[in-house]
């Protein structure tokens, strides 16, 4: 049997949390094939061919899927789907959509945010934020899995001969739904879920001006930066920002969280960071319970000579 | 337009858990429970919904143990119309609850589903979009903003995504999933909790909707995470800098 991988990407860019979902498929030592379902997304295609666990690709290039809206594409995958004993995709928003419609499609149940791959039908899934971890079987003919980037981060490598290119013209175009726009925030820092640093901030910012401490310190360390559900919810920063249960999970080699307190839901997205820094003022904080090392002082007092003492 | 929302009794999420010592599962015994803040968010739109005359009515509906009519009175309490309550005492998987609502939309012939992105407890995040699947409705997921179009006919939503926020127009009927930050539900009044005694809550079996729950997905084991043994405190920012610099090695 085979894999495919679900490509996410923006008709330009291969997403990295995609590469991360090929580095878990190569554990279940099967060959791998990538679904490539865009507009004009040639180049996409072409760059996963260099990626030497993939086998083949197949490119599904139409107007329609132009915006891979979940409906067109779950209906193709649904088309693809018997040759394939596991279906996967990175529990990314995108994934997260798409990957649920087409177990409803198929009637098959899937695992969301796999951690880990123990055999071809057994998995490792967090549940409770984290708080426990499922082991779970699955024996449907078809597997389906949303995969945790931020567990399976490993080099990928490349080669020169470049994987099998098929077209697929099969076209779906459903129009129950339309997209009208995407707002996408922009920044010229690395992205969250990639990023070897990240800082995040929390309520104790007080306010979107001040929050702008938090930035400045990222562009010092070349990081991302996050934040705290409450920093989202007072409208600091934008919703994609949010670490946490229901935002984004990372694992970065340093994660410093300024003036977040450490609630279940916030540590269920960082705990798993290589070194964390904790800067609260409370030193009764839960967040100085997982850090590495914590400092306690006021934020307005410490940001500023962080940002004068490094260079 | 007939609103359903879906609710799940879930543990509460300020409590901290403990696995149990066989690995059989969650300690839920003696643990506070709550209606999955995500199906508040629901409850709460569904509810604004009919105050501004777009739902003709609400239907709140849970699958769970006895004590799940708590939660669901506590939804009629809010605003929703009626209750519907289907008891199960093993957890369903979400393609057996996927499979269920479908059969209550049907049979009561709802136009919009409104749903929480996920249960707090399993974070699964799937049942809204399987059974927008088994209904081939569009699916609006992860809504940060809802606005009902052209008499009811279509919605135009808001959703929060990785790189930002989409907005999406759908026709009517669909699944909306909510995201945190859609509307901040509302307290009941006294008054409510009281009058909501009244509002119907009627009980649905399983086997009434004749519905297959069987799944081949099976949880083996739970177990409790490696812990992240705790640091040290520093005292300066000087001090700081140095381990990050000198013994984490995490900085140039
Ligand atoms: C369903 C649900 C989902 C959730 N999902 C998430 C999620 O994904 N991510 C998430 O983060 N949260 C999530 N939450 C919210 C979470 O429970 C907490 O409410 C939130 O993380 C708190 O944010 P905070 O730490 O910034 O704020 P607070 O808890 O208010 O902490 C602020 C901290 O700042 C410190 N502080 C204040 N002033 C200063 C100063 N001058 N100097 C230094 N320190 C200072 C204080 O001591 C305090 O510890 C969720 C909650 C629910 C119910
Ligand atoms: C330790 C453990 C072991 C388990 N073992 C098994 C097993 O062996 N076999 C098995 O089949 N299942 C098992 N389950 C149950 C199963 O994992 C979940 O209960 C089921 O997957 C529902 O997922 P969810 O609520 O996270 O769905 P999500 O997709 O995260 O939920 C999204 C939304 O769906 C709606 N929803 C979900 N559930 C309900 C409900 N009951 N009533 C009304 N609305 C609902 C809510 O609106 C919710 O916001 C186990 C669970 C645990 C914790």
């Amino acid at each position: 049997m085979k894999i495919l991988v679900i490509a996410e990407h923006d008709n330009e860019h291969l997403k990295a949390s995609t590469v991360a979902t090929i580095v878990a498929a190569e554990k279940l030592a099967l060959p791998i094939e990538v679904l490539v379902a865009g507009y004009r997304c040639q180049a996409v295609a072409e760059k996963v061919r260099t990626l030497a666990a993939v086998s083949r690709v197949i490119v599904a290039d139409h107007e329609v899927y132009q915006d891979q809206l979940a409906e067109n594409l779950a209906l193709l995958l649904q088309s693809l789907s018997s040759s394939y004993s596991h279906i996967l995709a990175a529990a990314s928003t995108f994934g997260k959509d798409l990957l649920p419609r087409l177990a409803g499609l198929l009637q098959v149940s899937m695992a969301s945010d796999i951690i880990e791959i123990v055999d071809a039908n057994t998995f490792i899934r967090p549940i409770y934020a984290g708080n426990a971890l499922a082991t779970v079987s699955m024996h449907d003919a078809i597997r389906l899995l949303t995969v945790r980037s931020s567990a399976f981060n490993a080099a990928i490598t490349t080669k020169a001969e470049l994987a099998e290119l098929s077209i697929c013209d099969t076209v779906y175009a459903l129009e129950k739904t339309k997209l009208i726009k995407r707002i996408e925030s922009k920044s010229e820092r690395p992205e969250l879920g990639q990023a070897k640093v990240v800082i995040s901030g929390g309520r104790g910012l007080q306010n979107k001006e001040n929050f702008a401490l938090i930035e400045q310190l990222a562009d010092k360390l070349n990081a991302a930066v996050g934040a705290s559900r409450a920093a989202v919810d007072a409208g600091f920063v934008p919703n994609d920002y949010q670490v946490g249960q229901t935002g984004k999970v990372v694992a970065p080699d340093l994660y410093i969280a300024i003036g977040i307190s450490g609630a279940i839901q916030h540590l269920a997205g960082m705990k798993d960071s290589r070194v964390i820094v904790a800067i609260n003022k409370d030193a009764e904080a839960p967040i100085f319970q997982i850090a590495d090392y914590g400092l306690v002082g006021d934020l307005f007092k410490i940001i500023p000579e962080l940002l004068a003492k490094l260079p | 337009m007939k609103v359903l929302v879906a609710l799940k009794r879930v543990v509460d999420p300020y409590v901290k858990i403990r696995v149990r010592a066989d690995g059989s599962g969650v300690e839920t015994t003696n643990v506070k429970m709550s209606t999955n803040p995500f199906d508040e968010i629901a409850i709460e739109e569904a509810v604004r919904l009919k105050e501004q005359g777009i739902a003709t009515s609400t239907t709140v509906i849970a699958l769970g143990n006895v004590a799940s009519q708590e939660n669901l009175r506590a939804a009629l309490a809010l605003g929703i119309d009626n209750a519907l309550f289907v008891p199960c005492d093993d957890m369903l998987q979400p393609l057996a609850v996927a499979r269920i609502l479908q059969q209550i939309v049907v049979r009561e012939a709802v136009q919009l589903v409104i749903m929480g992105k996920q249960a707090i407890d399993d974070d699964n995040n799937q049942v809204g979009q399987m059974l927008a699947a088994l209904l081939s409705w569009p699916q609006c997921t992860f809504a940060s903003a809802v606005k009902i179009l052209d008499g009811g006919t279509s919605v135009e939503v808001t959703r929060e995504i990785d790189g930002g926020l989409e907005v999406l127009y759908a026709q009517l009927p669909a699944v909306i999933t909510t995201d945190l930050r859609l509307n901040t539900p509302r307290y009941a009044s006294l008054p409510n909790i009281m009058r909501a005694k009244q509002k119907p809550l009627t009980t649905i079996t399983v086997e009434e909707l004749a519905v297959p729950t069987q799944t081949a997905f099976k949880v083996l084991s739970v177990a409790a995470p490696k812990t992240r043994e705790a640091g040290i405190m520093v005292d300066s920012v000087d001090a700081l800098l140095d381990k990050l610099r000198n013994e984490a090695k995490v900085i140039a």
